[in-house]
């Protein structure tokens, strides 16, 4: 019972790190019908910068402050330099583009870097395990994920439903045209979405960097989840990024961790652990072609 | 009448180049693998094999050669057309190099055949060790198996009763399980196969917790380990559960990236730059002089790989064309390996001795690795049996 809580835990952790990618990915999706691959590069620069900064002045908070704004110029600045260039276009493409960005930020980072990856560790103040259930320490820093991801969620909700700038955003989405005649800059619009999804991906690194190791080709590990959260949850819904992301968090967690012992309660040890473990890193997908099956627009599509 | 016209012609190209063999100089063709992730392993396997070159002054066992290095980004079909290239463009009669056993099984059954030698300075699938073994193939490093296995020696002589393995599920995540497993005898807790390139380990760790195993074994390369070995700590288990691994997930470049999550781990490994002899301590100063870092494993492995084509090339004065001369040679081994001992088996892979290092914080706060217990003495492989040579 203690361990199904706790995975509870984990699945809803790795959903908000998913949310964190997700939001930025699939606001430039739903708004710009841009299909922008790239997406994990700014969630790379993020933990390099992290991990830089971080490494320099021994300060993980400044670390965290130097990396959103980096993200941000580096996705504004992509946008302005690449994008731009290809809204009109095919999405195969934008595709093309943003493909040949993964590999120019990889090889970029690997240049400035070296190969080597770099080293991010929990500040000492988030260190150590707190016992949310008594017999089932829980990293502190695991929580904090958490509460970041709930402050993101919370911030992106009072933008979009309370601000003008989240009333045009939203605006622009259901008819671009129409909110360019009005006299809304629609150009300068979409280089400020762009770079807020790049600045919550760069954050989304920043989090994952004293968890994971911070390396090139990094995004991409993560970007392809990241891309059945949007799919899951409808393309341009940040509440269906939200769900999706929760979802495929849980069932990517609680699939790794139950099925294998599923399986062993009829088949022999050894081919029960085989096919729980393969079915387990497929059960996100399966997930994801049984709900396109139920709604093939995702779960809240965004309405146009 | 072409035919006679080229042979004639090649006949006397030969005769040409005999007698002037001491200036052309030796060319070796290193396969190995500098892009990607894992692109610093190659890197290191050229770093020390053209150290040896280099203190040579550009020649290996008195004889001038030339290193050709090229990337396979760790693909198959892209190693097997660089070894093309290699043998037909530049006319390489030793190849080298390789870093994942994925690209040796596509490369070297097939180069072995067409009379070329290969040195293995890393991978060493267990195929090439045993039904698949080639006299035109070498292994300096170890096979596969041999990491995994002296760790699983280690934690059975340490009387540890209930172990816990974790391993990538792909062919050499079970390899890995089943050489620690042919030397420890106790009980099993748990065996988890993760995703490969899985980055998060945080519902491995909790199931782990609830197993309440005595120790953890695990075996997950590149950056899978280092995610691992800081959840691990952050999780606050690396206090009550102890863990061991190859030394893969613990070279002296990945502990930089791990830091302090992975003090007071043991790995096993058949090189140390702790390891007290001439041959290593001239290794290591020279290498941190050079390339201003410790040298990983794999740096040893690229800088055996040289000197055993060295000794072999010394032997026959830099020539070539007497296969049969030049792979007698290669078999004694007549070198000193930073590693101290070393010989080959049977199947042209090594016998030698395999250590359990520790990793440890030094005083000035560097992580590094450090000799704890010598395990095996002239350890050699399991397949060598099957080897028909």
């Amino acid at each position: 019972m203690l361990l199904i809580l706790e995975q509870l835990m984990n699945g809803l952790q790795l959903g908000v790190m998913l949310f964190l990618m997700s939001a930025g990915l699939t606001l430039v999706f739903g708004i710009m019908q841009v299909i922008n691959l790239a997406h994990g590069s700014f969630y790379m620069v993020g933990a390099y910068t992290a991990a830089t900064v971080t490494q320099l002045t021994g300060s993980f908070l400044l670390g965290l402050l130097a990396a959103l704004p980096a993200a941000a110029a580096v996705g504004m600045l992509v946008e302005a330099v690449v994008l731009r260039r290809l809204y009109s276009r095919d999405h195969l493409d934008q595709v093309l583009a943003t493909f040949g960005l993964i590999l120019f930020f990889n090889e970029l980072t690997r240049m400035i870097w070296g190969r080597q990856p770099l080293f991010m560790d929990v500040p000492d103040w988030l260190s150590g395990t707190v016992e949310l259930f008594p017999g089932a320490p829980y990293p502190s820093y695991r929580l904090a994920v958490i509460g970041m991801g709930i402050l993101v969620a919370v911030f992106l909700y009072l933008l979009f439903t309370r601000t003008r700038l989240g009333m045009q955003i939203r605006a622009g989405a259901s008819n671009r045209e129409m909110i360019a005649a009005l006299g809304v800059n629609i150009r300068f619009l979409y280089t400020l979405v762009f770079g807020l999804g790049a600045m919550l991906a760069g954050l989304a690194g920043v989090m994952a960097g004293p968890i994971l190791a911070v390396e090139a080709g990094m995004g991409e590990e993560i970007l392809i989840l990241t891309f059945v959260v949007i799919v899951i949850g409808g393309i341009g819904s940040i509440r269906g990024a939200l769900i999706a992301a929760l979802l495929v968090g849980m069932v990517d967690t609680l699939g790794r961790v139950f099925l294998p012992g599923l399986f062993r309660l009829f088949l022999p040890v050894a081919e029960a652990d085989g096919i729980g473990a393969s079915l387990a890193s497929m059960s996100v997908y399966i997930l994801m072609a049984a709900i396109l099956v139920w709604r093939p627009r995702g779960l809240f599509p965004a309405q146009i | 009448m072409t035919n006679r016209i080229l042979y004639v012609l090649a006949l006397s190209a030969g005769l040409a180049v005999g007698p002037a063999a001491a200036e052309t100089p030796v060319t070796i063709g290193m396969i190995t693998t500098l892009s990607t992730k894992a692109g610093y392993l190659g890197e290191d396997i050229r770093d020390g094999f053209q150290l040896a070159i280099d203190q040579g002054g550009g020649k290996l066992g008195g004889v001038p050669v030339e290193l050709v290095v090229d990337d396979d980004g760790r693909k198959p079909e892209k190693g097997k057309q660089i070894a093309e290239r290699f043998i037909k463009h530049d006319k390489v009669k030793i190849l080298t190099g390789i870093v994942f056993s994925n690209v040796a099984m596509a490369v070297v059954p097939k180069v072995v055949r067409e009379g070329v030698f290969y040195i293995s300075p890393n991978a060493g699938p267990s195929r090439l060790a045993g039904k698949g073994c080639d006299e035109n193939y070498f292994n300096v490093a170890w096979q596969n198996d041999n990491l995994h296995e002296v760790v699983g020696q280690y934690v059975n002589d340490k009387g540890f009763k209930n172990v816990y393995l974790l391993a990538p599920n792909y062919p050499a995540g079970k390899d890995a399980l089943a050489g620690f497993k042919r030397f420890y005898k106790g009980k099993i807790a748990g065996e988890v196969y993760t995703k490969l390139g899985q980055s998060d380990y945080a519902a491995e760790l909790a199931t782990l917790r609830a197993a309440k195993p005595d120790a953890v074994f695990f075996f997950l390369p590149g950056g899978m380990g280092i995610n691992f070995l800081k959840q691990y700590a952050q999780a606050g288990l690396n206090e009550t559960i102890p863990v061991f691994g190859p030394a893969f997930s613990f070279d002296e470049r990945l502990l930089k990236a791990v830091g302090g999550a992975a003090v007071g781990v043991r790995n096993g490994s058949q090189w140390s730059h702790d390891l007290d002899n001439p041959a290593n301590k001239a290794f290591v100063d020279a290498f941190r002089k050079v390339y201003d870092r410790t040298p990983t494993l794999y740096a040893s492995q690229g800088y055996d790989a040289a000197h055993l084509i060295g000794s072999a090339l010394a032997a026959t004065g830099g020539s070539l064309s007497d296969m049969d001369a030049f792979r007698a040679a290669l078999e004694r081994a007549d070198f000193d390996s930073v590693r101290g001992k070393f010989r080959f088996g049977p199947n042209h892979h090594p016998i030698q001795d395999l250590y359990i290092r520790e990793v440890i914080e030094t005083p000035e706060g560097t992580i590094t690795n450090r000799i704890e217990a010598k395990v095996f003495t002239d350890h050699a492989d399991a397949y060598a049996s099957e080897c028909q040579m």
